[in-house]
């Protein structure tokens, strides 16, 4: 299954209800304010590479955010294209907004 | 028309919503009626301050740069959570504005010395 995240971390309880549910065979990828979960060493991004699972964020929206050079490293970027890929690849898509 | 002491208070990101574009606007409208206008970014809104925001990807005008305009509205009172910026491992130097950073109690102060505090 792929889970999509569109709110920062601190602002909304999207993250923490993903991530409670979501289960082992999972992507997930951080869209729009999603992508601050990915600050490479906040506690966000920690509790996201603990999870053993596919985590992607989307280049454009770190790009709009400053966040370019800040993304941890464990956590793959893909740009609209791979987004779409990862959508046909996975039967059914959750969306946390 | 008695000068109030408005403050502006940033809670949000800047694109997924578009509170922090109509924050702006209400600070330059202020500003523009001799008003004393006030920024604080608070929790998630210090995110607003981020330096190098590339927005052309998602088709959004940089507020980056429309923020560069404040000094020339006479809007120069801006502070930021200093809590915040270290959950966001933001420091002073990774920020596109200069601004100065206030602990807990000295957001306090500055809410309680506003006569107009507004939240986007």
């Amino acid at each position: 299954m792929l889970h999509t995240i569109n709110k920062a971390p601190h602002v909304h309880d999207c993250f923490d209800a993903c991530l409670r549910v979501c289960g082992t065979n999972t992507a997930i990828v951080l869209i729009e304010d999603g992508v601050y979960a990915a600050i490479a060493d906040s506690a966000a991004a920690q509790r996201l590479c603990a999870q053993n699972k596919a985590i992607f964020a989307l280049q454009p929206d770190i790009d709009a955010r400053g966040l370019t050079n800040r993304i941890d490293p464990r956590i793959q970027t893909i740009d609209y294209s791979g987004f779409v890929q990862l959508c046909c690849e996975h039967e059914t898509i959750q969306s946390w907004y | 028309m008695n000068q109030k002491r408005i403050l502006i208070v940033y809670r949000h990101p800047p694109y997924g919503e578009s509170f922090a574009r109509e924050a702006l606007d209400v600070a330059m409208a202020g500003a523009a009626f001799d008003q004393s206008v006030a920024l604080l970014f608070l929790g998630a809104g210090v995110t607003v301050l981020t330096a190098n925001q590339q927005s052309e990807g998602i088709q959004e005008k940089s507020l980056e740069k429309q923020f560069a305009a404040l000094p020339l509205y006479d809007v120069n009172e801006l502070y930021v959570d200093a809590d915040a910026l270290r959950q966001y491992r933001l420091s002073n130097a990774d920020l596109s504005l200069s601004v100065k950073a206030l602990d807990t109690n000295a957001i306090t102060q500055l809410l309680e010395r506003s006569d107009i505090v507004l939240n986007f």
